[in-house]
């Protein structure tokens, strides 16, 4: 009864998981040795590894992993400090705390799209935009945005889009941290820096680590806010993984090439987050 | 068992007698003149009662990826496609397409050549064309003046860069000209194709090599960066028609080379501040005027494999006819038809006084020419593009580097080195050579 | 004192909050003006609002069909995803073996794959199903595609319920369901509540899959949006409207569901 009763109730979400991952799965393994492009139907013939060949010898490839890189770990960074820092600022009540809750969390539930055709227009053009003027407002000269630092802009309308998820995942989080021994605490003399350090962030560890992975996930595959903004960005300052697959996938509509580069994105995921496991992974186990 | 049996009968017959009406499922453009098509195709309802339209209205980028997965993998979802002069001659040589019949009243000799002519494999009409287009200069008339110049109506580069000069006044708020910057083979590629063709350069020679190492690429690019970066707009390399749009419509481009529908936009006082002091003359040339004005249109087709080919050339007919037209003029008036498509339209008394850009716009898609649009010849159709499936991938990867030399961050020759490495490529890979 | 701190974090939390929304502020001014005053230089902060972008929401688009589709979707699939992940999570968190961890990440790694990458496949196997353009397809699909979130959250969420609250319950003689409904339940409806919502939400704004595997019938609000993105012309007024129109409900829902989470985040305080 013990040994059964764990497995009756996560196998329905087990078989149902393994069913949607392993059929695509299968299907993305054989079409990325085979040449299939939908533009040229005929026999799918076997190639080996020079799909994989192929989009790895693509002169963009080194930078698009290292994008993909920097966008995650600047995203992760700034929704995690900045969300803990929000979530710590509205714990405690104050007038008009439900309407400022509901605020915060409001620019997770605008489309992706939406939000980088908000940003690329009305924030970020340097002569209509709402920064242009808040720059000119002060006397110098607005920022170019989406052209000098085409990178640092995805990255910023992606952090706004995901603030909010971090912030809610903390909040939730924070509710159950247990008072009684933060007043301990504070009668024993710890200032609120200690008790941050020492109470807070470790309960807040495995929130953390739920966050962290979660938006891993995601902000791997971001790219309807590059195509539709920078598409790719000068040069190839902000291409990034998905961008890439993206481009042999829906452009040269070849499938074969496609399935290749999101096995690499795969690999680079499974990597992202052995590192990521190892540095938070204790959180998980507590 | 009787029983049952008379039941499933009785069942049967009610649900087909019931049987709701033909849907037809239209996949278009989001576009201004397709949003009327919807609008109005409740008269198309009203005249062919059985047969119910159901539209799926996309962004052009989502929409050919939607339709060409579609297509491809034989999904049988659309029943017409709006599809441009980029796919028909690639989908109508795959056999993927039926062709369009033509019904008593659609006169197809009324068709522009140039648009027939790019919609046809054959001489058999792959897609209707519903609007088309080429590219034109159009100016600040009034800012022109003031600067004591005059256009002529078939500039060429030097003379428009000699005016941008005349009138950038940043300070005023008014830079001498907008073009196009971000990356996309639709967008700053269909610009700078059409920039290289008229200096003389193309795609791709006769054995299908890419020629951005070429002198006519580096002389036109070199003028393009060079243009922008003393007379264009900050932001321009993410710039493209809609941003230039804006731009241009709050007033601060004095000069702009884009779509000629455009045209239909800067001067509707609805959404344009200088609606009344827009000009127009033809796109500018420099070494030859062969490819210097773009054509495109977009197109109604009907994929191979259909299910609902009669309901879906009856609609086409309907929606691509000389009625049409004069049905979107009795309800939105003249200046909001679909153009570039009819002669007819052009020989409109009504719509040649409502719209100013007629002429200027007949002009240029006369002489746009899809087989014939560079100095040397070329291997492939189109004159802002190359008709081939690895053009889209090689397009968008050129205009990436084309948007970094604007943008200052690598200089056109090397710029045009990496476009033409993964131009190679891309070719090498798809079999064009080994 | 006191006083003082409250006042100084009441300003700072509404200055914060102010500057981050201020984007959305600026979508829901705009999506009142016409497409002339959207572009204007320098922004118009003070214009007389219309209606006539919602008009031509209405009168384009049947958006109550693309509602109705996303609510559909999105509530069935946050439903049968909390009930495959609920149990799930709860035998991971409570009758841990060695596989568990590996069977976390395992689920994790389904998500790994960008969905561009595996728009043939699915597209393939969805028609030879006959599941494109259909809502029981896309209901499948975002339920499977959040999966693994849901899982992942809930056993976050039920691990940080203190083990004693349980071991006393057992000792009780509560079984497995009077434990799930009288100790679980309560204590982690905050979790339950942020993870349905952001299931919710996630499939809301799904828009890939929406897009591709839908077309006459079945498609969803995020199609909605984007059949108003980037057409040829100024668009800012009427996309910011559909996008206004498009979270509306979910604003809604989420000021409502903000009873249960409050109701659920103070329940986990008390001891």
């Amino acid at each position: 009864m013990n040994r059964l009763l764990p497995r009756l109730l996560f196998a329905p979400a087990v078989v149902s998981l393994f069913l949607w991952m392993i059929v695509p799965l299968v299907m993305t393994l054989y079409f990325s040795t085979v040449h299939y492009n939908l533009m040229q139907p005929g026999e799918k013939t076997f190639v080996g590894w020079e799909n994989f060949a192929y989009f790895a010898t693509d002169p963009d490839f080194a930078v698009s992993i290292v994008n993909t890189l920097v966008l995650l770990g600047s995203v992760i960074a700034i929704t995690v400090v900045f969300g803990i820092a929000l979530a710590l600022l509205i714990n405690e009540p104050f007038p008009g705390r439900g309407i400022v809750r509901v605020l915060l969390i409001s620019p997770f539930f605008v489309m992706p799209t939406a939000n980088a055709l908000l940003w690329k227009h009305m924030m970020m053009n340097p002569i209509y935009g709402i920064l242009a003027q808040v720059w000119i407002f002060f006397g110098s000269t607005p920022v170019d945005w989406l052209t000098d630092h085409p990178l640092f802009s995805v990255i910023v309308m992606v952090s706004w889009q995901w603030l909010p998820f971090a912030c809610l995942i903390f909040i939730t989080s924070l509710q159950s941290l247990d008072r009684d021994q933060m007043e301990a605490a504070g009668m024993d003399g710890a200032n609120p820096l200690q008790k941050f350090w020492f109470l807070t962030l470790p309960h807040l560890g495995r929130s953390i680590a739920v966050v962290v992975m979660i938006e891993m996930i995601f902000l791997l595959s971001v790219f309807a806010e590059i195509y539709t903004t920078t598409g790719g960005g000068p040069g190839n300052e902000s291409t990034n993984l998905a961008f890439l697959i993206f481009k042999q996938a829906l452009m040269n509509f070849d499938v074969g090439v496609a399935s290749a580069g999101a096995l690499f994105a795969v690999i680079l995921a499974n990597i992202a987050a052995v590192f990521l496991i190892r540095m938070i992974g204790k959180n998980l186990d507590k | 068992m009787q029983l049952k049996a008379s039941l499933a009968l009785i069942f049967g017959l009610a649900t087909a007698v019931a049987a709701p009406a033909a849907d037809l499922v239209i996949a278009t453009v989001n576009n201004g003149h397709m949003i009327e098509m919807q609008k109005l195709g409740h008269f198309f309802e009203e005249a062919n009662p059985g047969i119910k339209l159901k539209w799926v209205t996309l962004e052009e980028g989502v929409l050919r990826q939607r339709v060409t997965t579609d297509i491809a993998t034989k999904g049988g979802q659309f029943d017409v496609m709006t599809i441009g002069m980029y796919e028909t001659p690639i989908w109508g040589k795959k056999g993927w397409l039926n062709e369009i019949k033509a019904d008593a009243t659609y006169d197809i000799d009324d068709l522009l050549p140039a648009m027939r002519n790019g919609l046809s494999l054959d001489s058999k009409l792959y897609a209707a064309p519903f609007y088309g287009e080429s590219s034109m200069l159009m100016y600040r008339s009034d800012l022109v003046q003031k600067a004591g110049a005059t256009m002529p109506s078939n500039p060429t580069w030097e003379q428009v860069r000699d005016i941008a000069a005349k009138i950038h006044d940043p300070k005023a708020g008014v830079y001498g000209i907008c073009l196009r910057g971000k990356p996309g083979w639709g967008d700053n590629m269909a610009f700078l194709s059409t920039m290289v063709n008229t200096f003389g350069g193309q795609w791709f020679d006769m054995s299908w090599k890419p020629q951005l190492d070429s002198k006519p690429w580096k002389d036109a690019v070199t003028f393009y960066v060079d243009l922008m970066k003393k007379y264009g707009p900050p932001g321009s390399s993410a710039n493209s028609f809609n941003e230039i749009l804006a731009l241009y419509n709050a007033g601060k481009c004095g000069m702009w080379v884009d779509a000629t529908i455009a045209a239909s936009f800067i001067t509707d006082p609805k959404q344009s501040k200088v609606a009344d002091k827009v000009a127009f003359a033809q796109a500018p040339v420099a070494v030859t005027p062969k490819g210097a004005n773009w054509l495109w249109a977009w197109a109604l087709a009907i994929p191979a494999g259909s299910k609902n080919v009669d309901n879906a050339q009856k609609f086409i007919n309907w929606a691509t006819s000389k009625d049409y037209i004069k049905l979107v003029a009795k309800e939105k008036g003249w200046a909001a038809v679909p153009t570039g498509t009819r002669k007819s339209t052009y020989a409109s008394p009504e719509f040649l006084k409502a719209a100013k850009f007629a002429e200027a716009e007949k002009k240029a898609i006369d002489t746009a020419n899809p087989n014939d649009s560079t100095l040397p010849k070329s291997p492939y159709v189109g004159v802002q593009f190359a008709a081939i499936p690895e053009f889209q991938a090689i397009g968008i990867a050129v205009g990436q580097q084309m948007s970094a030399a604007l943008a200052g961050k690598v200089t056109v020759e090397q710029a045009l080195a990496t476009g033409q490495t993964a131009a190679e490529r891309e070719m090498k890979k798809a079999g064009y050579y080994k | 004192m006191n006083h003082l701190s409250l006042i100084v974090r009441t300003i700072v939390a509404w200055l914060v909050t102010l500057t981050i929304v201020f984007p959305l502020i600026w979508l829901f001014l705009t999506a009142f003006k016409t497409e002339l005053q959207a572009i204007a230089v320098p922004p118009e902060l003070i214009f007389t609002p219309t209606l006539e972008n919602f008009h031509e929401v209405q009168a384009r688009s049947d958006y109550l069909l693309y509602a109705r589709n996303s609510l559909i979707t999105s509530v069935l699939s946050t439903v049968i995803g909390l009930a495959l992940a609920a149990p799930a999570a709860y035998s991971m968190a409570f009758f841990r073996t060695k596989k568990t961890k590996d069977l976390l990440m395992w689920m994790l790694s389904t998500k790994m794959m960008p969905a561009v990458g595996a728009l043939v496949p699915v597209y393939v196997i969805a028609q030879t199903a006959g599941m494109l353009d259909s809502l029981t397809g896309l209901t499948i699909v975002f339920t499977l595609s959040n999966l693994p979130i849901m899982v992942w959250m809930l056993y976050s969420g039920f691990k940080e319920i203190p083990p004693d609250i349980l071991e006393a319950a057992r000792m009780d003689g509560a079984g497995v369901w009077g434990e799930f409904v009288h100790v679980i339940r309560p204590l982690a409806t905050g979790t339950l509540a942020s993870t349905g919502l952001l299931c919710l939400v996630l499939s809301w704004n799904e828009a890939f899959w929406a897009l591709n595997l839908s077309s006459a019938n079945a498609g969803t609000l995020a199609t909605l949006i984007a059949s108003y993105s980037s057409p040829e012309g100024l668009f800012w007024a009427k996309l910011s409207c559909a996008s206004l129109m498009a979270i509306a409900p979910i604003i809604v829902l989420g000021w409502f569901s903000q009873k249960q989470l409050v109701q659920g985040l103070t329940f986990g305080a008390v001891k």
